[in-house]
């Protein structure tokens, strides 16, 4: 369907620097109507700058951007829209207290009134187009995360749109939320518009992409054309791709059962002859604006096993992590520990009977960039002796022992008393598990470990093949969808696809 | 070697720019006033700094301003914005001044000074109480409460002087007096004991900031409460009692002023110091040991510009605007001096 | 207590409270724009204080009090675009720069005020009215609301006009989305920062306004510090009154009435103090604090300074 014609937008050349490092080096890309270019790599490997160029939020500091066979510049994201260049960025972007035709309507002339009638026209011919049905005056921060994608695709095209930038489009919708972008995108693709994808998920990017680039450490490392993908095969193209995104160090096998095989080999899976380590039992938390209470949650974890708990952002993974860890207070519900009964401690007397709690968020809440590393290892035992004594820290042994961690960790660091933030986030990832899990450690919540790093720097997951690290390391999986534990699910073979099925809510048999 | 000293030079030179620079801006101001800046700049300097009767005054003048600053660095620290010094002060000064004589007739000088002085710590600290809860139970901002308890505890301070707490046996409406032989001891010529006092709080408070648990707790809310709260630490708590505890040491501020200067509070006195000391803190960077150096200097300032006011016709407030400038420059040098040094490290 | 309830106590307290309130309320409204869009704006007393003294000094030199007010305003706008180039242009932190903007404006207007006048305190004549017709032959509310200036009915008509602004025009969708999603604006294409400045300069010309109402019609003479926390109280004026300009007229009544009828006793012969007379304003502030702590809604964004591609 694509056509060789001249294409609707390009970037030759591109390059972009940071503070540090090369985003974007030397980047040449074509964009076609009527075909979906996929943007595969890494997360970080520059596809986000990229697009962040072809937004209009910064400018290239070589090279050039084309639109319609003419070099431009976007000096703002208000350009680029108006060239016909619409992004839809990953994280949303509504105004949670406008409804959803104010969002639409924003950015016009501000000496003109506010034209709701061809604003309602515009949202229906839109709506009808890509088959959506929501309420223009609904309050855009009630819709459900799908929906306000939704809003921002027709965002995207509202003014005439010719090329359409999604970023990681799926990261927040259920398999299913998945199908029906792919829908939307296919009607799209047909009345001509040049869709540009960007994704680190090989999976997507086979099954939608009439063209495939690969972006490594911000270099176009190769491009899969549609002709090729047109001859060869869903796994073949597979190879390519990860042969491209990853060199060498490419996991040769795909599937479920190199999975298992690579699971296999870490030895027993949860020891079931002693009583489990942690029970919970009907856990519920209070409902915050904006969060997912837990509503009811029970399960058990065994000695030297790994519960993977899937599900859709928003689902309640949040307040479960926080609740067993002591930072969220319980309505209701018990945990135990060891046969300890520990709901009623707070986050520090479970971190001394074991409980560790690794954040995803590194940067904002597990660590403070400002401090030095050896007093980030030492930020949950603020006061504890031997590091303080009669509330006066002892900063020889604070150093000392902070020179030990960072030499057993293999931590990059110029001193144990450069600021945190320097490092890179890798090594801030590997100071925060240091921290966590030492000696003492008897259970370890951790919320997306890896998110975020690139392949070296994960030591918990063996492969990240884009796709469920959960399903590539966890022993049982547990699946939250609304609050609730719906199923668990033993590692194995359909498990990716009974998971999958319990996230949408879809508990028959 | 050579870096090190190269850092040196550096932080000199941040400083001493900006004030450069607004000493000239006030020195424009001072010629659009038909006023010579540098008779007006000589002679601050020479009756501050270069006489003795003016160090003596100035150095004097460094205790209230110290304990407020002392105060402040503790608040801001935790990321609290406590605007409610001059309240704070005001209420210390006047628990001072309404205990002081009562208790004068029972009890020996020290053991009055020390009740009076644990007096006005406490009674700053529980008018900061309402603000300390709101935000810390409630999350209501405490820039307004703060600001708002200030005001009201400034008019309230000023009503007990006026009713309850005055001296009946004089026209003029003030507390009794405290006599000088009771007041705080002279430790160097006229300059009292508070001075010492004030000083030792500021060193203090910069030790339990950076070496004691407490303080790095302080340091990690003050840095960002989410990670406050991840790392176990109780942050209700430690809002109140920063709070209240920098509250204290303003409260500290007022009392010292009375028992140290005036031995008592006139009616409608309100020397406003409460907001004045924040730029100095800020300038500071929150460090103790640099507050006491930009005090020191905001004080010849205030104790020159007071004279500099009767003698040279310039009002003393300029002080005011020469501090506003020096906090704009040196805010405006370090903005373009980190994005110069962003656009380096590409 | 019979003087209490005369027809001419009764007017006096409301037309006090009119005359008090007008300042409040400009000050409020003025806030409200600016921390709509984001923008808290701790400089407003500083605003206010340099409108009260240049609006004085321009009708006492001119005669004209149109003049004044157009000064005020205009001054008001000055120590804004400090604001403006500091706070959302630089990023700078907004409360310090705030506090520092106030210290110096009170500072520069005591330095020159005395310069000027040392300390003599000249009066303005009273500011002209304008009686409306009609209207201001009801009994007490007559005298008490309608028989007031030009400014004060400007002022009222303010808050039709900026409810409309706010829920019906692109400037109020640019604002509220540059005060909640400032992201989101900019992706929709607007400049966040100009729509912050401008928002900005307008709470400069309010405050400035109303500095300048203070000085020449509620006192009629100018002292130094005489706003008195007039601009910190506007800022709790726009915080309670989430959103809604209405609100903002609601309690600045309120407070102009506490204010206006503590003077009113006194002149009945009921003597209240100058010092509970001020503190009921920021006694009545608390108290609504305290009862509806957890209400008050500020925009999100609120005091973070807007750098493009920091989501």
């Amino acid at each position: 369907m694509s056509s060789e014609s001249s294409p609707v937008a390009a970037v030759c050349n591109i390059t972009k620097r940071f503070p540090g490092v090369l985003a974007n080096d030397g980047i040449s890309l074509e964009f076609h109507g009527g075909e979906i270019h996929v943007l595969l790599g890494e997360n970080g490997a520059g596809k986000s700058t990229l697009i962040g160029m072809l937004a209009g939020m910064h400018q290239p500091d070589a090279g050039e951007i084309w639109i319609g066979g003419r070099p431009v510049t976007f000096r703002s994201p208000r350009e680029s829209l108006a060239l016909g260049v619409g992004t839809v960025f990953q994280h949303g972007l509504l105004v949670p207290s406008l409804t959803v035709i104010e969002n639409l309507m924003l950015g016009g002339r501000w000496w003109r009134p506010l034209g709701y009638a061809t604003a309602l026209a515009r949202f229906r011919q839109l709506s009808r187009l890509l088959g959506l049905s929501i309420d223009p005056h609904a309050a855009a921060g009630r819709l459900s995360l799908g929906e306000q994608q939704q809003i921002e695709i027709l965002r995207a095209l509202w003014r005439e749109g010719r090329l359409l930038i999604l970023d990681e489009p799926t990261a927040m919708l259920t398999p299913q939320g998945a199908q029906h972008l792919g829908s939307v995108m296919r009607r799209l693709k047909e009345q001509g518009l040049a869709l540009l994808l960007v994704t680190h998920k090989l999976p997507e990017a086979c099954q939608w992409g009439d063209r495939i680039s690969v972006l490594r450490r911000g270099r176009l490392i190769g491009q899969i054309s549609p002709d090729t993908l047109r001859r060869t095969n869903a796994a073949q193209t597979r190879e390519t791709a990860l042969g491209m995104m990853f060199g060498g160090e490419a996991a040769t096998g795909n599937g479920e059962a190199s999975r298992r095989e690579r699971r296999s080999g870490r030895g027993r899976r949860g020891d079931r002859t002693t009583p489990p380590r942690l029970s919970v039992r009907g856990l519920r938390t209070a409902a915050t604006p904006g969060e997912c209470p837990l509503s009811e949650v029970s399960f058990d974890l065994w000695p030297g096993e790994i519960l993977g708990i899937a599900g859709v952002d928003g689902n309640g993974q949040k307040h479960l992590a926080e609740v067993l860890a002591g930072q969220r207070h319980a309505l209701q519900g018990q945990i135990t520990l060891e046969g300890w009964e520990v709901t009623a401690e707070d986050a520090a007397g479970r971190r001394r009977r074991g409980i560790r709690y690794i954040t995803d968020d590194r940067l904002n809440e597990a660590t403070v960039g400002g401090f030095s590393v050896a007093i980030n290892l030492l930020l949950k035992d603020i006061g504890d002796p031997p590091y303080w004594r009669h509330g006066i820290g002892d900063f020889e042994l604070i150093h000392r022992h902070a020179r030990e961690v960072i030499r057993s960790n293999d931590i990059r660091t110029p001193s144990e008393k450069t600021p945190l933030g320097r490092l890179s986030g890798g090594n801030i990832q590997k100071v925060v598990l240091a921290r966590e899990l030492d000696r003492e450690t008897a259970v370890a919540i951790l919320s997306k470990p890896t998110h975020g790093l690139d392949l070296h720097n994960c030591l918990l997951a063996r492969e990240r093949i884009l796709d469920d690290e959960l399903l590539v390391i966890s022993d049982r999986i547990a699946v939250m969808f609304q609050g609730r534990l719906t199923g668990v699910v033993e590692n194995g073979a359909g498990a990716a696809r009974a998971v999958a099925r319990l996230m949408t809510g879809d508990v028959g048999p | 070697m050579r870096g090190e000293t190269q850092e040196r030079l550096a932080i000199v030179l941040r400083v001493m720019v900006p004030a450069a620079l607004a000493l000239g801006a006030g020195a424009i101001i001072l010629l659009m006033l038909g006023r010579d800046p540098l008779a007006y700049y000589g002679y601050v300097l020479k009756r501050g700094l270069l006489t003795w009767g003016g160090l003596q005054e100035t150095l004097t003048r460094t205790a209230p301003l110290l304990l407020i600053a002392a105060g402040l660095i503790v608040a801001f620290r935790a990321g609290i914005w406590n605007l409610g010094g001059d309240g704070q002060f005001l209420l210390g000064a006047v628990a001072t001044a309404g205990l002081g004589p009562l208790l004068i007739d029972v009890l020996p000088r020290g053991a009055t000074l020390i009740a009076c002085m644990a007096a006005a710590a406490l009674t700053a600290a529980l008018w900061s109480l309402i603000p300390a809860v709101l935000k810390a139970r409630y999350g209501v901002n405490e820039v307004v409460s703060s600001l708002m308890m200030s005001f009201l505890g400034a008019s309230f301070a000023n009503l007990l002087v006026k009713t309850v707490l005055r001296d009946r046996t004089t026209a003029v409406p003030k507390t009794p007096d405290l006599p000088v032989a009771d007041r705080l001891p002279p430790v160097l010529g006229n300059v009292h004991l508070g001075v010492l006092i004030a000083l030792a709080a500021v060193v203090l408070v910069h030790l339990a900031i950076t070496r004691t648990a407490f303080g790095l707790k302080l340091q990690v809310l003050g840095a960002n409460p989410a990670v406050a709260r991840h790392a176990g630490l109780n942050v209700t708590w430690i809002t109140i009692a920063s709070f209240t505890l920098s509250a204290a040491l303003i409260g500290l501020g007022g009392s010292i002023e009375i028992l140290g200067v005036w031995g008592t509070v006139r009616a409608d006195w309100n020397p406003a110091f409460g907001l004045l000391v924040v730029p100095i803190v800020f300038l500071a960077r929150l460090n103790g040991y640099a507050v006491i150096v930009f005090t020191l200097c905001v004080a010849v300032l205030m104790i020159g510009g007071e004279s500099a006011a009767r003698r040279l016709g310039v009002q003393q407030h300029f002080v005011w605007v020469l501090l506003a400038l020096l906090l704009i420059f040196l805010a405006l040098l370090e903005h373009f001096d980190q994005v110069r040094r962003a656009r380096r490290a590409i | 207590m019979q003087t209490l309830l005369t027809y001419a106590f009764l007017t006096a307290l409301i037309s006090g409270a009119v005359t008090a309130a007008v300042p409040l309320l400009l000050a409020g409204l003025g806030e409200q724009i600016s921390e709509r869009a984001g923008v808290l704006n701790i400089g407003i007393e500083g605003m206010m204080l340099l409108g009260c003294y240049t609006g004085f000094v321009a009708t006492w030199i001119s005669g004209s009090f149109p003049l004044g007010f157009l000064a005020g305003g205009l001054s008001g706008m000055a120590v804004a675009a400090l604001v403006v180039l500091l706070c959302v242009r630089l990023g700078l932190n907004q409360i310090v720069i705030g506090i520092a903007l106030t210290l110096g404006v009170q500072g520069l207007t005591a330095l020159l005020y005395f310069a000027r006048f040392a300390g003599t305190y000249p009066r303005l004549e009273p500011y002209p009215t304008w009686p409306l017709p009609v209207l201001n032959r009801i009994p007490v509310l007559g005298p008490g609301l309608f028989s007031h200036d030009v400014i004060c009915y400007l002022s009222v008509l303010l808050i039709p006009l900026l409810t409309l602004l706010y829920r019906r025009s692109a400037v109020g969708l640019n604002l509220e989305a540059a005060g909640n999603a400032p992201a989101a604006l900019d992706v929709a294409g607007v400049d966040v920062i100009t729509t912050r400045s401008l928002a900005v300069m307008a709470t400069g010309l309010l405050a400035g306004l109303g500095g300048a109402y203070l000085a020449n019609v509620g006192a009629g003479l100018f002292i130094p510090f005489m706003t008195r926390g007039s601009g910190f109280i506007g800022i709790v004026l726009a915080m309670l009154a989430r959103g809604r300009p209405l609100w903002v007229l609601i309690v600045s009544a309120l407070f102009g009435l506490s204010l206006s009828l503590a003077t009113a006793l006194q002149v009945a012969g009921i003597n209240v103090p100058t010092d509970v007379v001020q503190m009921l304003p920021f006694g009545v502030v608390m108290l609504v604090l305290i009862v509806f702590a957890r209400h008050s809604v500020l925009p999100r964004a609120l005091g973070q300074p807007y750098v493009r591609g920091d989501r």
